[in-house]
């Protein structure tokens, strides 16, 4: 992550992991979380669901950083960032 | 003006602003409309008495908007009223479907000019009978009613909000330029005489609540907006759940209610008045603006000792069908005078059905029948039913 | 039918603000609307206000079927007519906040007349609407909102037509609060509904969201994802910026932002009650003196 300016104790924190939930049954497969996660942390499956849609998969789950993006764009409420 | 809802008393008024007072009378707190002759005064008045009654009035865009806004008061709570006429109650017919579908009590006042189209805009007409009836599309049935007084403007229209109150449904009140026109006197009960009913609120539990689940009354209890059960009314046919199914079983299962929800309700809908019928030979069938004459009519013919009786009928939809057929059965002849080229007059040949002769006293509209006019087409029948009997 | 929160991972958070046992909702993978829908839970979420006094209000089309999906009290209405139900509804329950959530086809074609009168009284609701460009519903027919020179299945050869800039129609007819954002700029439109909602009187809040089944195919702008890129591309944000200059034409990006955030009194303020009743009347005594 690029940081303007950068914090003192940045060594000593580290971010908490998010949690990344994803209900693949509700997936129609748009890549749009895919596709506009600012980390690409997901990826496409080739794994079809029950409606014969491509889900995405957490392919980097270190590098999430819990913005809630994919969770704000995803027309299919499929995807969610747990508590964290 | 007063901040009186009631206006107990006598009242020199006209029939539009006794129909105001009769919604007012009733508990109507809302009213969109959109000026047009000759239903402006009900307008008027609404826009000088409701806002001291702590109610809206709202002028609208167009007659569209009036009844949309009218449904959606009606889902905030609210006892809500339009008024127009011909050109205005065509625009309305989209959104009258939509209060039928979704049940949602109003009342809709309609005082009838002559037409097509922009027609008569100052004078008299009965022309939207059947359109009261089928003028939005589908197949449904509807209550509608007609006053042939002021005093009735005012009377029935306090019905009009209790059966949409009842049944959940649009009201049309098919009153007319002449009706709504005439001045005369108005007798206004006090307040604790006119009986007011309410709609039915649900009481159970939001989890469990189907609000279109009925009993054997067909009627669903429906709760407004607000009252924490988050309903979805959606103009899509719809299951108990409110919810959208688009299929044949679910269309079957919805609109057979629909329809049955008021036929089999008919005879708690359906009110008449009716004259020296034992032993009449000839009945006027009658309503509206018509209703004076054809009285008139009657006496004189009953005074030169014709068997004639007349049948005032104040409800118009559901039709009084019962009782034609069973009046069809007694009586050699039905007179329809009204002002059209025949809408009810088909209707009664319908229930009379060969039984009973059927002869429609037409009139173009622009004014109303005469007595005379009345009484003449009852001696044509008479004749044409005498050499009938001469040539058997 | 109210359905209970719970706080289980495989219950997505906005489940509570969704009629679930009606998902999945008809829109076509990536369509524009469902961004939209889930950035309007957002800003409902964020409203702080009780459930129980939102209601959401819908014509017809694809936008139109949002009213059903929305686990509030919730209209589905007629083509057109979202707006004054929605009128009507507040007047008469004041206390509930009411919102209209539809398309563009709906809200300025078949429904502009009641736009224009519910911003000029300045009825106190929020119309939110989702532009996708066409009719998506019937197949994708043009629209009052179709660019000129754009394909749809009632342009074989190209629309002749002039699109409705949306934020000027609103800005003049007297609309409190104009936004306009891509349906991908999910925070800032959230953001937008959240102040819209909680704005007094008339809010707009256009979303400009791709169609890529109806429109996209027949314009050759690729799919769900092709279609955000280059909506993305091809905008610019210009907070503050007059309404006017946010015309969508060929050759130009088009503008994003919060146009007008201002005030002015809403019909329910203006309609005196009872002993305050009073005339107004127009002209004024001394113009109508000098005459």
């Amino acid at each position: 992550m690029k940081m303007w300016r950068k914090p003192l104790d940045l060594d000593e924190k580290s971010l908490p992991p998010a949690e990344i939930y994803i209900i693949e049954s509700r997936c129609k497969g748009c890549g749009l979380c895919v596709e506009f996660c600012p980390r690409g942390v997901l990826k496409m499956s080739d794994e079809f669901n029950r409606k014969g849609y491509h889900p995405p998969f957490v392919e980097e789950p270190s590098a999430c950083v819990g913005c809630h993006f994919c969770e704000e764009v995803c027309p299919e409420f499929a995807i969610f960032i747990g508590d964290q | 003006m007063t901040s009186q809802r009631v206006l107990t008393g006598e009242h020199f008024i006209n029939g539009d602003e006794a129909c105001t007072e009769g919604a007012l009378a009733a508990g109507c707190n809302f009213f969109a409309g959109y000026p047009i002759t000759p239903a402006t005064e009900v307008a008027e008045t609404m826009s000088r008495r409701l806002p001291k009654l702590d109610g809206t009035y709202v002028q609208m865009e167009d007659e569209i908007a009036s009844i949309a806004a009218v449904l959606g008061a009606a889902w905030g709570g609210a006892k809500s009223m339009t008024s127009t006429s011909g050109p205005g109650f065509s625009l309305m017919m989209e959104n009258i479907g939509l209060g039928v579908i979704t049940e949602t009590p109003c009342v809709i006042v309609n005082i009838q000019r002559g037409g097509p189209s922009t027609g008569l805009p100052t004078t008299c007409g009965q022309g939207d009978i059947m359109q009261a009836k089928w003028g939005s599309h589908g197949h449904y049935e509807i209550i509608a009613i007609s006053p042939s007084s002021p005093q009735e403007m005012f009377d029935f229209t306090i019905r009009a909000f209790n059966l949409a109150e009842t049944f959940r449904i649009p009201v049309l009140i098919m009153a007319d330029e002449v009706v709504g026109h005439t001045l005369e006197r108005v007798t206004i009960p006090p307040a604790e005489k006119i009986k007011v009913i309410n709609r039915k609120k649900p009481t159970e539990s939001p989890e469990t609540y189907l609000p279109y689940k009925t009993d054997s009354s067909l009627i669903p209890v429906l709760p407004n907006a607000g009252d924490g059960y988050r309903i979805h009314i959606t103009g899509l046919t719809h299951d108990e759940r409110g919810y959208p199914v688009p299929d044949a079983e679910t269309q079957e299962i919805l609109i057979t209610r629909l329809i049955n929800k008021i036929r089999k309700n008919r005879d708690k809908i359906i009110d008449y008045e009716d004259y020296f019928l034992d032993g009449a030979k000839i009945v006027i069938v009658t309503y509206g603006s018509s209703v004076r004459p054809a009285l008139k009519a009657m006496r004189d013919l009953r005074e030169h000792g014709v068997k004639v009786g007349l049948l005032k009928l104040n409800t118009i939809w559901p039709f009084a069908e019962d009782l034609i057929r069973k009046l069809a059965k007694k009586v050699e002849a039905f007179i329809v005078p009204e002002v059209n080229f025949g809408q009810i007059a088909l209707e009664v040949e319908r229930c009379a059905s060969g039984q009973a002769f059927t002869k429609l006293i037409s009139h173009p509209g622009g004014g109303i029948h005469t007595p005379q006019q009345v009484t003449d087409g009852v001696k044509k029948i008479l004749s044409d039913l005498g050499s009938k009997r001469k040539k058997r | 039918m109210k359905q209970k929160a719970s706080k289980k991972p495989d219950r997505h958070p906005k489940d509570e603000l969704l009629r679930e046992d009606r998902m999945p909702h008809i829109w076509c993978p990536g369509c524009g609307i469902g961004s939209a829908f889930s950035s309007c839970i957002t800003a409902l979420k964020k409203t702080g206000i009780d459930y129980d006094r939102l209601a959401v209000v819908s014509g017809i089309g694809c936008t139109g079927r949002v009213a059903g999906y929305l686990n509030l009290d919730s209209f589905h209405t007629t083509h057109g007519r979202a707006i004054p139900f929605a009128t009507g509804l507040k007047l008469a329950k004041p206390e509930m906040n009411v919102f209209v959530f539809s398309g563009e086809g709906d809200l300025f074609s078949i429904g502009g007349n009641h736009f224009l009168h519910a911003a000029r009284k300045n009825i106190d609701i929020t119309v939110i609407c989702v532009n996708n460009m066409n009719y998506g519903m019937t197949g994708g027919q043009v629209s009052a909102n179709t660019p000129t020179g754009a394909i749809t299945s009632t342009t074989p050869y190209g629309n002749a037509e002039v699109p409705l800039n949306l934020p000027s129609l609103a800005a003049a007819c007297g609309a409190v609060y104009i936004a306009r954002w891509l349906s991908l700029d999910v925070r800032r439109l959230a953001e937008s509904i959240l102040e819209a909602l909680l704005k007094p009187g008339f809010s707009f809040v256009e979303i400009l969201a791709p169609c890529p089944t109806a429109f996209g195919r027949r314009n050759s702008l690729g799919s769900a994802l092709d279609m955000n890129k280059l909506y993305k591309e091809n905008s610019v944000i210009r907070n503050g910026v007059h309404p006017d200059e946010t015309v969508i034409e060929e050759g130009k990006k088009m503008v994003l932002g919060k146009f007008i955030d201002k005030e002015r009194p809403t019909f329910l303020d203006r309609l005196s009650k009872t002993s305050e009743l009073k005339s107004t009347a127009w002209p004024k005594k001394e113009m109508a003196a000098q005459r």
